[in-house]
């Protein structure tokens, strides 16, 4: 059958089971959105700036472990997606970004919004494309999906130029794949397994150390039973927050220059580390050289090149987390292993206890509002954060009950990501109460987006933690900087619940934990989104924290 | 630190050199020569890779060329192991009779070629490891090097090793 490139191209995102779109429409994509007009099994959900389309796809790959689409158009439309594709490729997040390129013969001639956006995004893509023929629309968006959300995920971009979108082909969808450069292994080596159940069974204090990479392989039930049969802690890195449920007696919370202090000491007094789908990041190890060099590190990544990247590693393991967690588990019950360790579990107990919180106050604080928050949600809502102070405290304070719950920016830091990533949650799970943690500084770096959320109809609900300040920075300033605050007072501007009215969404600033605490219950089964402004001392610090290039141990707290 | 050389199949079409070229820059890794030719397989061309780094450093190399989706296969060659060569076209002044005779005569020891002669200048093809196209210029410097350009490195493993990718 013939069709325009236009056409080929949505029956294609169709034919990946693609349900939603996060776009903005411009010059060089308006044949494909001439197609979207009258596409009726595609959501097109209309933003208002385009980095809120790419965090809005990625929040939605989160919320679903599975790929998330935006769109754009060349140009500017294309670059404004740069940040949110960065913070996918960070994040390892299945992100599919398709732009809109000015036609080919003017390609490399400077042409109205023309830019080179494979080159742009060449560095923060796992993959890109730029459509040379009509006839290759199906095999690349089907490859494009493959890669983004098989081995390690991540984003891949699509760049169509305007005469590939209107040219029209005898196009055969039926394209077998076959990528000679691209076979992530999956399968962990046998042997390999064996000599990390010596090491595991072998070892006093054995601690595992969860990434990201359990989220993207949903090894959360073999994480689990590992453990318990382990009888060893879980600490996670940030970007595992929510692998395991944090009210579990093994679970540690993150480790790092935010960890908790249970998370870092423990991980610093193992003797083995099993490591699992994470990076070893230098926010997650402070210094690297006095990171663990005491314990036997077991590495579990899908990713060859993360192992030995940033610390060295007495055994690796190349597989899907799931897969490998499986296999140790297999190995261990046919040892008949069932571990005890009733020393370690006490001194990890004794961690715990050191930091247990002291009598909860009555004030209005970050602290004490995120806490509130826990309580009052339900156990399956979804929590977004902002980067800075709110992510910090979120992820210290607030206790994720359900896997896979909890959405933030963890590798590129991008203020700005909470909001738009709550509504692709949204989107995705709308049955699910969705809300953004935020600060004063980041919410107001996407705040346009409320404009979507009302008019397509995604109530989410955004708790802002107002010190009006860019409060990380300002906490830095304060400890490092000789309180030198240099252009981090954001002087009490705007007025978020009249911005918020202004969207035509509900603003409300409260002022105790009384009123906040009636405010969230309200929301979270409002029809329309919630904005709550919560003005909490400015100089509320997030504690502990590790200063920058100290080791785990030299936490302050 | 050492030198170390890489050979990598990589699909042959456009924008792959700028992918690789690319994954070395942003991860701060130094190429000290790159080289990139056609294969026996149409569609397969082959890049070889110069660095210096320590074994750490490879490694990681290795690792990140072969997580690019059009990079088919790395290999490492083992320096003792493999033939190493480059070409150099070198245009040398040669305005007096003596210094086109000591011209001639070191090409010849180095078995260079001859491939053009002027008036006043004469311009060597050399062939051979990067140290002997080093040697070769440096004697011939002292007559004066008007233009010079090397190819950069191609290797290959001696012997029943080698690198394909099956069909």
């Amino acid at each position: 059958m013939k069709m325009s490139g236009s056409q080929v191209l949505v029956e294609s995102l169709k034919k990946e089971g693609v349900k939603v779109i996060f776009g903005i429409p411009g010059g060089a994509i308006m044949p494909v959105y001439d197609v979207l007009y009258d596409e009726k099994e595609i959501r097109h959900i209309l933003m208002r700036h385009e980095q809120c389309a790419a965090h809005a796809a990625d929040g939605y790959a989160r919320a679903t472990r599975g790929p998330g689409v935006c769109m754009a158009t060349s140009g500017p439309g294309a670059t404004n997606l740069v940040t949110g594709i960065a913070n996918a490729y960070m994040d390892s997040s299945p992100v599919i970004a398709i732009t809109g390129q000015v036609a080919t013969h003017l390609i490399g001639k400077d042409a109205f919004q023309e830019t080179d956006i494979i080159g742009i995004t060449t560095p923060i893509t796992k993959y890109n494309y730029q459509v040379r023929r009509v006839e290759d629309i199906p095999r690349i968006v089907k490859e494009a999906f493959y890669i983004a959300s098989t081995g390690r995920p991540g984003p891949v971009l699509i760049d169509v130029p305007r005469d590939m979108q209107t040219g029209v082909a005898e196009v055969d969808f039926n394209v077998k794949i076959d990528i000679r450069g691209y076979k992530p292994n999956i399968e962990p080596h046998p042997l390999q397994v064996k000599k990390a159940v010596d090491i595991l069974v072998s070892s006093e204090r054995p601690i595992i150390l969860a990434g990201g990479g359990v989220h993207w392989s949903k090894a959360y039930g073999e994480l689990l039973t590992l453990a318990e049969l382990l009888m060893a802690p879980i600490a996670t890195t940030f970007m595992g927050k929510g692998v395991i449920p944090e009210n579990h007696p093994l679970a540690l919370g993150c480790i790092g220059m935010h960890g908790r202090i249970e998370a870092n000491k423990s991980i610093m007094a193992a003797d083995a580390i099993l490591a699992v789908g994470v990076r070893f990041s230098d926010r997650s190890t402070g210094k690297v050289d006095e990171f663990c060099h005491d314990a036997k590190i077991i590495h579990i990544d899908i990713d060859p090149s993360e192992i030995r990247k940033n610390v060295p590693v007495h055994l690796p393991i190349v597989a899907d987390a799931r897969m490998a967690l499986k296999a140790i588990i297999d190995e261990l019950i046919r040892r008949s292993f069932k571990g005890e360790r009733s020393e370690w579990i006490k001194r990890i107990g004794m961690f715990k206890k050191e930091c247990e919180d002291s009598e909860p106050s009555k004030e209005l604080t970050a602290v004490n509002a995120i806490k509130l928050l826990r309580k009052v949600l339900p156990e399956n809502a979804i929590v977004a954060t902002e980067v800075g102070q709110n992510q910090m405290w979120a992820s210290l304070h607030f206790r994720v009950l359900k896997t896979g719950t909890f959405i933030s920016s963890g590798g590129l830091g991008t203020m700005g990501f909470g909001f738009p990533a709550s509504l692709g949650a949204k989107v995705a799970m709308p049955d699910v109460p969705v809300v953004d943690i935020a600060g004063d500084g980041s919410f107001l770096m996407t705040e346009q987006d409320l404009a979507t959320s009302v008019v397509e109809d995604i109530p989410v609900t955004v708790m802002i933690l107002n010190n009006s300040s860019l409060g990380m920075v300002a906490q830095w300033q304060r400890l490092f900087f000789g309180r030198r605050y240099s252009h981090t007072d954001l002087k009490g501007v705007p007025d978020f619940a009249k911005l918020a009215e202004a969207f035509g969404a509900r603003g409300v600033r409260v002022n105790s934990l009384n009123e906040l605490e009636q405010v969230l219950h309200e929301a979270v089964k409002s029809d329309v989104t919630v904005v709550i402004d919560v003005p909490i001392p400015r100089e509320e610090d997030v504690l502990p924290i590790v200063p920058p290039g100290k080791s785990l141990k030299d936490m302050i707290y | 630190m050492g030198e170390y050389i890489l050979a990598a199949l990589v699909e042959h079409k456009p924008g792959v050199l700028h992918k690789v070229s690319n994954m070395f820059r942003k991860r701060n890794f130094n190429i000290e020569s790159i080289t990139v030719g056609a294969c026996e397989t149409r569609d397969i061309a082959r890049m070889t890779i110069t660095i210096q780094g320590d074994e750490a450093t490879v490694e990681q190399v290795v690792k990140q060329l072969q997580k690019l989706v059009d990079v088919i296969k790395v290999s490492r060659l083992e320096l003792g192991r493999s033939v190493v060569r480059e070409l150099a076209l070198v245009k040398i002044y040669t305005a007096d009779s003596k210094a086109k005779s000591d011209v001639v005569n070191y090409a010849t020891i180095f078995r260079g070629r001859i491939v053009d002669v002027s008036r006043d200048s004469m311009i060597i093809e050399i062939t051979g490891s990067p140290t002997k196209i080093d040697a070769f210029v440096e004697l011939v410097k002292p007559y004066g090097i008007k233009e010079f350009a090397r190819t950069g490195v191609v290797a290959m493993s001696r012997g029943l090793k080698s690198l394909k990718v099956e069909e």
